[in-house]
């Protein structure tokens, strides 16, 4: 029985489209951001062993780049920084890509003007990003992230 | 009970199922007639405005490919199939590529006639790639027999030699089949004493 069930677990995954899952955002922890001043939100990205996304700079015109994008309501986005890339050489690619592999942080830099209602609020953003390994690409694709923030005096 | 040997295999089953065809498989796989579905046909325009239906491509042995211009592994296969559509072209194959760049032609167009591409491209939406079975990932490549039947299908970057190995078997004429063997043929003067 316990065999059954441990069979299923590895067939499902199997069984999903084949894109499920291969990047995803840990939710972020709330931010405390005081009026008047900037804040960093950090995204935890993890990406599953053997798949690479192009850089926020991919050195391909055509290839599609990561981009982090928020709503921020209230608040002024002041900026994104990604993490220095990789230059990966892969079995398609006659020259090395700009890539981002494994686990990798994204921050973004809130401004919050000194009018900005108090108390909790929830701000949305959207990763989006377009995965290969070193055979086969997958469609671009988005993430939601949900960061929730606490404006304080 | 399952064994070592079953889960393997039931592994093996599984992906498959997933894929529903070779996954960056380096050996030419084209199946026996009996196993072939026939290709979902389609209507699409090419670059120039002109319907391109899969249907009308009866009797040729057709390589149909979902690519895109951000898809790396793709791009290594484009020259190999201008190469494919020119030295088989006179045997009664073509290839048709199907974009699925979501900027349509305003990026397409640009790119086959800088690549020189020679061989027809249509626009697709998700619903062609849904026709042919969820494509999920490009390259995806299926090489349909002359009645329009998936003889073969591939994810992936795979070799230009599998390529051509399945473009060969199948524009082959089929082999004749062996005549009967009777007295008769064998003794036509109806022999013997």
């Amino acid at each position: 029985m316990r065999l059954k069930t441990v069979l299923l677990a590895l067939i499902l995954p199997l069984l999903l489209p084949a894109q499920m899952n291969l990047l995803s955002v840990a939710p972020p922890p709330k931010l405390t951001a005081k009026r008047g001043t900037t804040a960093e939100a950090k995204l935890n990205v993890q990406l599953q062993n053997g798949y690479h996304v192009n850089s926020n700079k991919p050195a391909d015109e055509y290839l599609i780049p990561l981009r982090l994008t928020w709503t921020a309501e209230s608040l002024v986005v002041d900026g994104t920084t990604y993490p220095t890339p990789k230059m990966e050489k892969y079995e398609f690619s006659q020259k090395p890509l700009s890539v981002y592999t494994g686990d990798f942080q994204i921050a973004t830099k809130f401004k919050v003007p000194s009018t900005a209602p108090l108390g909790m609020k929830v701000i949305s953003g959207k990763l989006r990003y377009q995965a290969c390994s070193h055979k086969e690409c997958f469609p671009p694709k988005s993430v939601e992230v949900k960061l929730p923030i606490d404006i304080v005096n | 009970m399952f064994t070592r040997r079953s889960l393997a295999l039931a592994l093996a089953a599984a992906s498959m199922l997933a894929a529903g065809c070779s996954r960056g498989s380096s050996r030419p796989h084209v199946r026996s007639e009996n196993e072939r579905k026939e290709a979902p046909d389609f209507n699409l325009k090419d670059v120039n405005g002109r319907p391109v239906r899969l249907s009308d491509f009866r009797g040729k042995v057709v390589l149909l490919n979902f690519w895109a211009t951000w898809c790396g592994p793709c791009k290594v296969e484009i020259p190999w199939f201008i190469d494919l559509e020119q030295r088989f072209k006179d045997r009664g194959f073509a290839v048709i590529g199907i974009a699925t760049d979501e900027e349509g032609w305003d990026i397409v167009k640009p790119y086959i006639e800088k690549k020189k591409v020679n061989y027809r491209v249509v626009i697709s939406g998700s619903d062609t790639m849904e026709l042919y079975g969820g494509v999920e990932s490009l390259p995806t490549t299926f090489v349909l027999d002359k009645e329009g039947r998936i003889a073969s299908a591939h994810v992936g970057l795979v070799s230009k030699s599998v390529y051509v190995s399945e473009i060969e078997q199948l524009l082959s004429p089929a082999p004749a089949p062996e005549p009967a063997k009777t007295s008769q043929l064998t003794h036509p003067t109806g022999g013997g004493k």
